[in-house]
C-alpha cells in the first residue's frame, strides 16, 4: 500500500513508451517558413515556422482559435478553397513548394490526406466511400485490383473485421468511431505520405478515441502524421513531437517529452497544465 | 354585407374584451405582475376569444349555409298552382321567388293568374324569412359574445392560469384551419368525382380512357342538336406528355445546370445578382412566355424547318423535306421549349437551395481526397442531393402538366395522337378550358367531360407524385 502511494504516477505519460522506435528527425518531411495566412482583412497565422518529421506523428497544441486548423490547411493547399484567404510564405513537402505554380493542387491532396473533426462519409456505400480516391486518380485498373485496394485500406484502418460482411452498406450506417476509421480508411486507400488529422477525435467516446489512438500509432511506421488535439493527455500519447500555438504564432516546438516535462516558454507551461486556454 | 359589418362590430367588441380582461389582471396583480400565474395579456386574449370565436363561428355558418335554409324553408310549402308546373318549370319559379326576394334579377318570365298570385306569396314570404333569419342570428351572437365575456371575465384570478388555456384555444384553431384546409381539398375531389360520374354515365369510362379520337362538338347554342362527339382522352395525354417530355428535357440539364454553377462555381458576388434575377424570371406570368412562343418562338422554328426542308426537297430526303416545309407555327416543339425555358428558373432555384443544403464537411471531405470540383458535384453532393433534386424535377413535371396557357397559345387546339414533335397537338388542361369556356349548358357530356379529364389529371399525377416519392424515399434507405 506504502509503496503504491509513494510511486506517483505522471500526470500526463508522454509517449515515452514508443521512444525506442528511432525518429529520424534529421530529415524533415514538411519544412515550413514564414507561412502568414489572412482572412481577407484578418491574420489568423504570424510567420511560423517549423520542420515537420517524417514516419512520426506531431501534434498541434493550442487554445481555440489560435490557427491550428488554419495551418494545417495550409499544408495540402486546402485554404484555396476558402474565399477571401491568402496564405504568404513557403510550405515543402520534400523540397517541394506546395504553392508553386507547378505544383496541382488535385495531386497535392492525393500525397496529403486529410481526417476531418466530424467524420464525413460520402453518401455512399462503406465499398465506395473507400474506393472513391483510387476511383477519381485511377489508381485501380480493374475491379479486382479495386477490391484489394479497398480490403487493404479497410485492414490498415483497423476496420475490416467489423464491416467485411456489409461492404455495401451506407457508410453513414456506421457508428461514429467506425465513420471515422472509414474516414481514415478513404484517406489511405490513396496511399498518402503525409496525413493531415484536425481534432480527429472530439466527437468520439473514451473506447472510439482509445481505438483511433492505437490506429494513429500502428500508421506512424508508414506515414507523417499531424494532428491536432484539444486533449493534452492525447498528445502525450501520440504524438513524438509536438508544436504549441498561441495566437497565430508558433510559441515552442519540440519533442513531446521536452514539451510535456520541461517546456523552454512560460506560456507553453501554462497551457499545459491548464492557465490559459 | 350585413354579415362583414356583423363580424366587424364582433371584431371591435372583442378587442374591448381583450382590454376588459388585462385591466382586469393588472388590477389583480397589483403592480406585480410576477405574482400573476399569467401574464395580462393573457388574461385578456383569454376573454376575448371567449367573446369572438363562438359568435363568429354562428355568423359565418349563417353566410355559408343560410341562404340554403332559406331556400329549403321558402319550398316547405308548394301552392297548388305551382305543383301542376314541369319540375323544370319549378325551378325557375322557386329561384325567381327567391331572386324576389332578395331584390336580384330574375329570368324573362312573366307569371299570370293563379301563379301570379301564388308567386307574390312566395316573395313576400322569402323576405320574411330573409329577415327572420338574418334578425335571429344576429341577436344570437350577440348573446353569445355578451355571454362569453359575462362568464369568462369573473374566472380571472391570480393563479388563474390563463397561459394554458389561451395555448389550448391557439391549439383548436390551428386543427381548425387544418381541417378545413383538409376538408376543403376533399370537397374539391368529391365533387370533381361525382361530376365524373356523371359523365361517365354517358360515356362508358373505357371508351373515355382508352379512346383514340377526342372531337366533342361543342354546340355554340343551347338549342342546337348535340351531335354526340367522340371523347377519347387518350390524345390528350399522350399531347400533355409530348409536351411535357420537351419542357423537361430543357428545363432539368440546363436548370440543373445553373443551379450548379451557382451553388458551387459562382462566387459570392456573382451570386447576389444571378439568383434575385432568376426569381424576377421564375415570377413572369406565364401568359408573357406565351406570346412570346407564339409570336417569336413559333415563327423562327417553322422557318427554320421550313428551310431545312428546301435543302432536302428533291434529294434522297425528299419526302421529309416536303414534309419540313408544311410545318405550321402551332407545334408541340414550339409550347415544350417555351415551357421549358419558363421552368428553368423555377428548377434552378429549388436545386440550388437543395444543393447549398448539402453540408460543407462532404465538399471538404471530396477536395480533401483530391478531387476537382466537378468530379465532387457529379460523385458526392449530387448523390447527396438526390432526393431533393427529384423533388424539384417533380414540382416541375407537375407545373408543366397543369400549365394551360403556352400550350393554348403556342401548340394549337387540335388533339392529335402524334409523337412527332413538329405537329400541332393539345393537352388535357386546354381541352378543359375550351370545354368550360362559353355559355354552355351545365349537364350536357361536353362540358361534364372538362370534369372527366380534371379527375383523370389529378388521378395521374398524384400516381407521378407518390411513384417519385417512393423512388426518393428508396434512395433515401440506401444512402442517409
Ligand atoms: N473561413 C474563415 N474565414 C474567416 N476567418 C476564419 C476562417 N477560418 C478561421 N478563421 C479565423 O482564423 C483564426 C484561426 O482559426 P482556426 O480555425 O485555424 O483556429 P483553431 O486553432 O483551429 O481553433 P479550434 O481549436 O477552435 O479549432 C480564428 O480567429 C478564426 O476566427
Ligand atoms: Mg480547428
Amino acid at each position: 500500500m506504502v509503496a503504491l502511494m509513494t510511486v506517483q504516477p505522471p500526470l500526463i505519460r508522454t509517449a515515452a513508451p514508443h521512444s525506442h522506435h528511432p525518429v529520424n528527425l534529421d530529415a524533415p518531411k514538411i519544412v515550413v517558413r514564414d507561412v502568414s495566412v489572412f482572412y481577407g482583412a484578418k491574420q489568423a497565422l504570424d510567420s511560423v515556422s517549423i520542420d515537420v518529421p517524417g514516419k512520426a506523428v506531431t501534434a498541434f497544441i493550442g487554445p481555440s482559435g489560435c490557427g491550428k486548423s488554419t495551418f494545417l490547411r495550409c499544408i495540402n493547399r486546402m485554404n484555396d478553397t476558402i474565399p477571401g484567404c491568402r496564405v504568404e510564405g513557403a510550405v515543402e513537402i520534400d523540397g517541394e513548394d506546395v504553392n508553386a505554380r507547378s505544383v496541382d493542387p488535385v495531386i497535392l491532396r492525393a500525397k496529403v490526406g486529410m481526417v476531418f473533426q466530424k467524420p464525413n462519409p460520402f453518401p455512399k456505400s462503406i465499398f465506395e466511400n473507400v474506393a472513391y480516391g483510387p476511383r477519381i486518380h485511377g489508381l485501380a485498373s480493374g475491379k479486382s485490383e479495386l477490391e484489394g485496394i479497398v480490403e487493404a485500406s479497410l485492414k490498415k484502418a483497423g476496420l475490416w473485421a467489423e464491416v467485411s460482411d456489409r461492404l455495401n452498406a451506407p457508410g453513414t450506417s456506421l457508428s461514429g468511431g467506425q465513420q471515422q476509421r472509414l474516414v481514415i480508411a478513404r484517406a489511405i486507400a490513396v496511399s498518402p505520405e503525409v496525413i493531415l488529422m484536425d481534432e480527429p477525435c472530439s466527437a468520439l467516446d473514451p473506447i472510439a478515441t482509445a481505438r483511433i489512438e492505437e490506429l494513429i500509432d500502428e500508421l506512424r511506421q508508414q506515414y507523417c502524421i499531424v494532428i491536432v488535439t484539444h486533449s493534452m493527455a492525447q498528445a502525450a500519447r501520440v504524438s513524438q513531437r509536438t508544436a504549441f500555438f498561441h495566437m497565430g504564432r508558433l510559441i515552442e516546438a519540440g519533442s513531446t517529452e521536452e514539451i510535456f516535462t520541461n517546456p523552454r516558454e512560460s506560456r507553453t507551461q501554462d497551457y499545459i497544465t491548464g492557465r490559459i486556454g | 354585407m350585413t354579415v362583414l359589418i356583423a363580424l366587424a362590430l364582433l371584431v371591435v367588441f372583442s378587442g374591448g374584451a381583450y382590454l376588459l380582461g388585462r385591466r382586469r389582471a393588472v388590477a389583480l396583480a397589483g403592480g406585480r405582475s410576477a405574482s400573476l400565474h399569467s401574464l395580462p395579456g393573457y388574461h385578456g386574449t383569454w376573454v376575448a376569444l371567449w367573446a369572438g370565436v363562438p359568435a363568429a363561428l354562428i355568423i359565418i355558418i349563417f353566410a355559408v349555409f343560410g341562404a340554403r335554409i332559406e331556400d329549403a324553408a321558402l319550398r316547405a310549402e308548394v301552392p297548388a298552382a305551382v305543383a301542376q308546373l314541369s319540375d323544370e318549370r319549378q325551378e325557375v319559379f322557386w329561384s325567381d321567388a327567391g331572386a324576389m326576394a332578395r331584390g336580384e334579377a330574375q329570368s324573362e318570365i312573366t307569371y299570370e293568374g293563379e301563379l301570379k298570385t301564388a308567386f307574390d306569396a312566395k316573395a313576400a314570404e322569402g323576405r320574411r324569412i330573409g329577415v327572420i333569419g338574418l334578425v335571429s342570428v344576429l341577436a344570437l351572437s350577440g348573446v353569445l359574445a355578451l355571454c362569453g365575456v359575462l362568464l369568462a371575465f369573473p374566472r380571472l384570478s391570480r393563479d388563474f392560469r390563463a397561459r394554458n388555456r389561451v395555448e389550448g384555444w391557439t391549439g383548436i384553431l390551428l386543427i381548425a384551419c387544418s381541417t378545413l384546409a383538409v376538408l376543403t381539398t376533399l370537397g374539391i375531389v368529391m365533387s370533381l368525382a361525382w361530376e365524373s360520374f356523371r359523365f361517365f354515365q354517358s360515356v362508358p369510362p373505357l371508351d373515355f380512357l382508352l379512346g383514340t379520337s377526342w372531337d366533342p362538338q361543342i354546340a355554340m347554342r343551347s338549342d342546337q342538336v348535340a351531335a354526340v362527339g367522340a371523347f377519347g382522352a387518350v390524345p390528350l395525354f399522350a399531347g400533355t406528355f409530348l409536351i411535357m417530355l420537351i419542357a423537361m428535357a430543357v428545363a432539368a440539364p440546363i436548370g440543373l445546370y445553373s443551379a450548379i454553377y451557382l451553388s458551387e462555381y459562382a462566387g459570392p458576388a456573382t451570386r447576389s445578382i444571378v439568383k434575385p434575377l432568376l426569381e424576377i424570371l421564375a415570377g413572369v406570368p406565364t401568359v408573357v412566355y406565351g406570346f412570346f412562343a407564339a409570336l417569336t418562338v413559333g415563327p423562327t422554328f417553322r422557318a427554320f424547318f421550313n428551310w431545312i426542308g428546301g435543302f432536302l426537297v428533291g434529294g434522297p430526303m425528299d419526302r421529309l423535306g416536303q414534309y419540313l416545309e408544311t410545318v405550321q407555327n402551332q407545334m408541340a416543339l414550339t409550347a415544350g421549349v417555351v415551357m421549358g425555358i419558363m421552368l428553368i428558373p423555377f428548377v434552378s432555384s429549388l436545386s440550388d437551395d437543395i444543393l447549398n443544403a448539402v453540408p460543407q464537411s462532404l465538399r471538404d471531405g471530396s477536395y480533401a481526397m483530391g478531387a476537382t470540383k466537378s468530379e465532387t458535384v457529379k460523385k458526392v453532393i449530387l448523390p447527396a442531393a438526390l432526393p431533393g433534386v427529384a423533388g424539384a424535377l417533380m414540382l416541375a413535371v407537375s407545373r408543366a402538366i397543369g400549365e394551360t396557357m403556352i400550350v393554348t397559345m403556342a401548340a394549337g387546339l387540335q388533339a392529335k395522337l402524334t409523337a412527332n414533335p413538329l405537329d400541332t397537338v393539345t393537352t388535357v388542361t386546354v381541352q378543359i378550358v375550351t370545354l368550360l369556356t362559353g355559355d354552355q349548358e351545365f349537364d350536357s357530356p361536353k362540358t361534364l367531360a372538362a370534369f372527366g379529364l380534371g379527375l383523370t389529371l389529378f388521378v395521374v399525377t398524384l400516381v407521378l407524385n407518390i411513384a417519385a416519392l417512393a423512388i426518393v424515399r428508396k434512395y433515401r434507405e440506401q444512402y442517409d
